[in-house]
């Protein structure tokens, strides 16, 4: 840990660290890397990240088949494995697939709804709906869902994902097509997640469990780009959103975990090569990596189904408080953060299908994409960027140059700065709730250590990120939004 | 001392201390608790049966801990205590753990302030300094 103390310039020396545009960063490629390290920092990111941090983002790039380059968000930070912010694309045929590079909460992510209302409409009304969500929505350690599965219909879960959330009377058609892949995966495979990885997801399906998941509902604060902001739903400022921000549950934990055991055991020659064992690996095109890939699938079908049933939830509790009409609270979009997908990007002048890999990283699609919404189709795929819960969180859009030169990536938050325990130790969950409280921020928690954990110091700061990724080109920013009521696990 | 946490930007982190490899064991089950929960207000009710095996001591604790996080989603359970924890070493190698876990359902009874996704081997250590085994884990929070 005394690591995290050596100076930028020690750093940025011993990494040999250079400059090759603004805001963005090259580790060149030495010893086992196989291709060079580009970092999406300002100075001043580039001066917090710790040691671990860029060890890794350098080990991510001797992993075999990956593409152009290893690539490190402006929010990156120590993860296991892969950094968290890494992104990397493998090749389909000498690559790998490695879930230390998609991480244990598969699919994570973050959806965005837009209503009609107004900050005027709710704030009068702010305790009440934070109530009635904290009510509608099962959210803290070990919460259940009212929805009981049974084997079968578990398994159409994992193999439709939202889609089985549509036919069930949950959310509709239009929340499907302002979904990332429309909410499903169609390599997944729910007979390649294992019966105890069923077991733990089973009743957490519509649950919002704890640590950095939430849901806000926040105001538009400001409008950068009119134009792209009314394209996707965002009218005025002082408009209430929505924005819910959780993953796969231990469903999607226990799939990563299954397969890093099996990986290791049918791959143990690689332990000894690996400069971390958390990056044990399948060879694509191998019968392990097939069912790796359908169950990760399987699992991110599971968070998309599970983040469209907490936002029908949410309309729910909208409908009881302000009475509006659930189709009245429209989808933004839902985007992944921690995912693999088999993508199509252009490598050496050629177009290449790849294993995209993408962990605290954000897709962020440029205008004309073909895998946006037709909706989006002209102004760019939204990303979604949460904040920490005093602060901003920002609608973000994707550009040319952050396809060509971050495969369509972008960063997935603020990223922590400061430990839990560090957290603990300097605020008390109750002060903080004051202190937000004092900002006309209503926090609800199942935990008073929860809100204590994740204080919004405890967090780099957001902005400072979004000047990273706008000022790299990778997105441009479209809305800032901030919190009126936050729920948290 | 059973066990230490140190100081990660992210995720939990600890030290566990013990005389025997078990005991280490036992009391890193203690800190991955304790973050939890607190396991000694936790009142010794049920006993899970604890049994796993793996091919070496890392992937051993990796099996041992993520047994604990399992209990937690499917039954709520809470640790108190670990019961007669025993590793032996079987044929090709394997090891194996039995222990008893002792503890009671959560139930709304207890606060409940700290989630944790996932063991990593992330700087996962396991060795022996004199007389004293020193586990160290990293967990996804």
């Amino acid at each position: 840990m005394r690591l995290i103390e050596v100076k930028m310039s020690e750093l940025v020396t011993k990494y040999n660290i250079t400059k090759v545009d603004k805001c963005i960063y090259e580790i060149p490629k030495t010893g086992g890397m196989r291709v060079p390290t580009l970092l999406f920092l300002s100075e001043s990111l580039l001066n917090k990240v710790e040691e671990g941090a860029m060890l890794q983002a350098k080990n991510v790039a001797t992993m075999p088949g990956i593409q152009k380059a290893a690539i490190a968000m402006p929010d990156m930070h120590e993860g296991y494995g892969f950094p968290i912010g890494g992104v990397a694309a493998m090749d389909l045929e000498t690559g790998c697939i490695s879930p230390g590079g998609i991480g244990y909460d598969i699919n994570c992510g973050v959806r965005m709804l837009a209503t009609p209302l107004t900050k005027d409409d709710v704030m009068p009304k702010a305790r009440q709906i934070v109530e009635s969500i904290f009510s509608h929505v099962p959210c803290g350690v070990g919460s259940k869902s009212d929805i009981k599965l049974t084997q079968d219909e578990l398994n159409k879960v994992l193999n439709n994902g939202a889609k089985w959330a549509v036919e069930n009377g949950y959310g509709n058609e239009d929340d499907l097509k302002h979904c990332e892949s429309s909410g499903c995966l169609p390599d997944a495979n729910a007979d390649y997640v294992s019966s105890r990885a069923k077991e733990r997801g089973k009743n957490q399906l519509d649950t919002l469990g704890a640590g950095n998941h939430f849901l806000e509902v926040q105001y538009v604060d400001k409008i950068f780009d009119a134009e792209v902001a009314k394209g996707f739903g965002i009218e005025k400022e002082g408009q209430i959103t929505v924005m819910i921000h959780c993953g796969s549950r231990g469903l999607g934990h226990q799939v990563c975990s299954d397969f890093i055991r099996e990986m290791e055991k049918t791959h143990a020659e690689l332990l000894q090569q690996l400069p971390d064992r958390q990056l044990i690996y399948a060879p694509l095109g191998s019968d392990l990596a097939k069912r790796y890939f359908g169950a990760m699938c399987a699992a991110a079908n599971f968070a998309w189904c599970n983040r469209h049933i907490i936002a029908h939830r949410v309309r729910d509790a909208f409908k009881e408080v302000f009475n509006i009409k659930p189709e009245e609270l429209k989808t933004v979009y839902d985007v992944a953060h921690n995912i693999a997908k088999i993508e199509e990007h252009v490598i050496d002048g050629k177009k290449k299908k790849v294993m995209m890999h993408r962990k605290g990283a954000t897709r962020a699609f440029p205008p004309g994409h073909p895998e946006i919404p037709a909706a989006y189709k002209e102004i760019g795929q939204p990303a979604l960027l949460p904040g920490t819960m005093g602060t901003a969180s920002y609608v973000l859009v994707g550009t040319q140059k952050g396809l060509e030169m971050a495969f369509g990536s972008t960063a997935h938050g603020a990223g922590r700065a400061m430990s839990r325990h560090g957290a603990l130790r300097q605020f008390r969950g109750e002060a903080v709730k004051k202190q937000l409280e004092a900002e006309n921020i209503i926090v609800r928690s199942a935990s008073w250590k929860g809100i204590a954990e994740e204080a919004p110091k405890a967090y780099k700061d957001v902005d400072e990120v979004i000047k990273a990724t706008e000022g790299s080109g990778i997105c441009k920013i479209v809305a800032r939004v901030r919190p009126i009521c936050v729920v948290k696990g | 001392m059973k066990y230490k946490y140190i100081e990660h930007v992210a995720d939990l982190k600890f030290q566990a201390f013990g005389k025997s490899l078990e005991e280490a064991f036992a009391n890193a089950a203690i800190a991955l608790y304790d973050f939890v929960t607190k396991t000694e207000q936790i009142e010794p009710k049920i006993e899970e049966k604890i049994e796993v095996e793996s091919e070496d001591n890392k992937s051993l604790l990796y099996d041992f801990l993520e047994q604990f996080l399992f209990l937690i989603d499917t039954k709520q359970f809470l640790l108190h205590e670990i019961k007669e924890i025993k590793i032996t070493r079987k044929n090709h190698d394997k090891l194996k753990l039995t222990a008893i876990a002792v503890g009671d359902t959560a139930d709304g009874k207890y606060e409940i302030g700290g989630d944790v996704k996932a063991v990593t081997y992330n700087d996962m250590f396991i060795k022996k300094e004199k007389d004293q085994y020193i586990i160290q884990v990293l967990m996804d929070i």
